[in-house]
């Protein structure tokens, strides 16, 4: 339980318009306000400048300047929940969206969305990736009933805008030049080892994989996005989901008994 | 599901086939490419990488070019064979060169 104490000194960290929390004092008594006043600057710093090491690509796309300015006012309306910093602004997303001046750049929501799962992934569980030899193991009748166990650190991202290709092109440091922000993108974030990888999916790759992150059997996949998606690549969705990692095991029927090697 | 399946057991067989003798090649290379080492003094400023990662952190705080203490993930085996601009090579200890003021 937090006390009321610390409710009226958090939410004054926050605010410079409510009265110094009680019991805050300073040596003479006098300087207790401007006292607090630099640690509520602190605060806020500390955690602006954590918002733009979570989303560089954001950053660097609305410059910094317009960047702090924007997570100042975030930071007031959503302050962090969990006291690991790593964790913070999984709500910048969804403000962005509302946010009138951005109203013009709507593909920056998915930017932030795909920052803040970067950082989700790299901080995920190590895990090993499925081996192609484990799928190739399984029985050819048995394979339409094989469900997959997701990798921790799997996400993606479906974007009605081009997130993936600006996403990129940001965090390389590169113009946005030839990128049509209205074509829509799938991405798929994984990290096989150390390093967190980003993918563009083709088109049905995102709802395949999802269909087997949810638990569907392969068979139930591959029907469920033919169907939406009649010119879907099964062999090349499978071989894209080995090479990036997004499966750490297979089963059919009983768990597979492979050796993590 | 009283849907009948579009997909047959056989074409599904030949999917897998076909997506792990493609994958085959990729599995290997990725091997490699798990193996890496800390390379020290290689790291552009900014660029270097860091146990913590980034939000936290270390990662990317390097002040100059080549920085001697600030390090990246190389392949492995490939790191003391690395020479930057002036004749500098990588190292898998810290270096005392190239410190910012």
């Amino acid at each position: 339980m937090v006390g009321s104490g610390q409710h009226d000194f958090g939410a004054a960290l926050l605010d410079p318009d409510l009265p110094l929390p009680e019991g805050i004092t300073a040596p003479n008594g006098k300087k207790a306000a401007r006292r607090f006043a630099i640690y509520r600057n602190n605060v806020t710093v500390s955690l602006i400048d954590a918002l733009a090491g979570i989303f560089p690509a954001l950053q660097r796309l609305v410059g910094e300047t317009f960047f702090r300015d924007m997570a100042r006012l975030y930071l007031v309306q959503e302050p962090p929940r969990s006291p690991v910093i790593f964790e913070y602004g999984g709500g910048f997303a969804d403000f962005l969206s509302q946010f009138e001046p951005l109203a013009a750049y709507p593909y920056l929501p998915d930017v932030a969305r795909l920052e803040r799962a970067w950082l989700d992934a790299f901080h995920a569980a190590d895990a090993d990736p499925l081996h192609p030899g484990s799928l190739g193991a399984i029985p050819p009748e048995r394979l339409a009933d094989t469900t997959f166990t997701p990798h921790p650190a799997t996400r993606i991202v479906q974007s009605r805008f081009a997130a993936i290709s600006i996403f990129s092109a940001s965090r390389e440091e590169r113009t946005l030049d030839g990128i049509r922000p209205a074509n829509a993108e799938d991405g798929l974030i994984t990290r096989p080892a150390y390093s967190v990888e980003v993918r563009q999916l083709p088109a049905g790759a995102a709802d395949f994989f999802l269909a087997l992150i949810s638990g569907a059997t392969l068979g139930e996949a591959a029907d469920s996005t033919i169907a939406r998606y009649p010119e879907f690549d099964l062999p090349s969705a499978i071989s894209a989901m080995l090479e990036a990692g997004v499966f750490s095991a297979c089963w059919f029927g009983e768990p597979n008994s492979e050796d993590p090697s | 599901m009283s849907q009948k399946a579009l997909i047959g057991a056989s074409t599904l067989a030949g999917a897998v086939a076909m997506a792990i003798s493609g994958a085959t090649f990729l599995a290997s290379t990725q091997g490699a490419a798990a193996a890496t080492e800390k390379c020290y003094g290689v790291a552009m400023a900014g660029k270097n990488d860091c146990a913590a990662g980034p939000g936290t952190t270390c990662a990317g705080t390097s002040k100059v070019d080549f920085q001697g203490n600030a390090w990246k993930t190389v392949d492995a085996g490939t790191c003391t064979t690395m020479s930057v601009e002036g004749g500098r090579m990588g190292s898998l200890e810290p270096l005392d060169r190239d410190l910012p003021a």
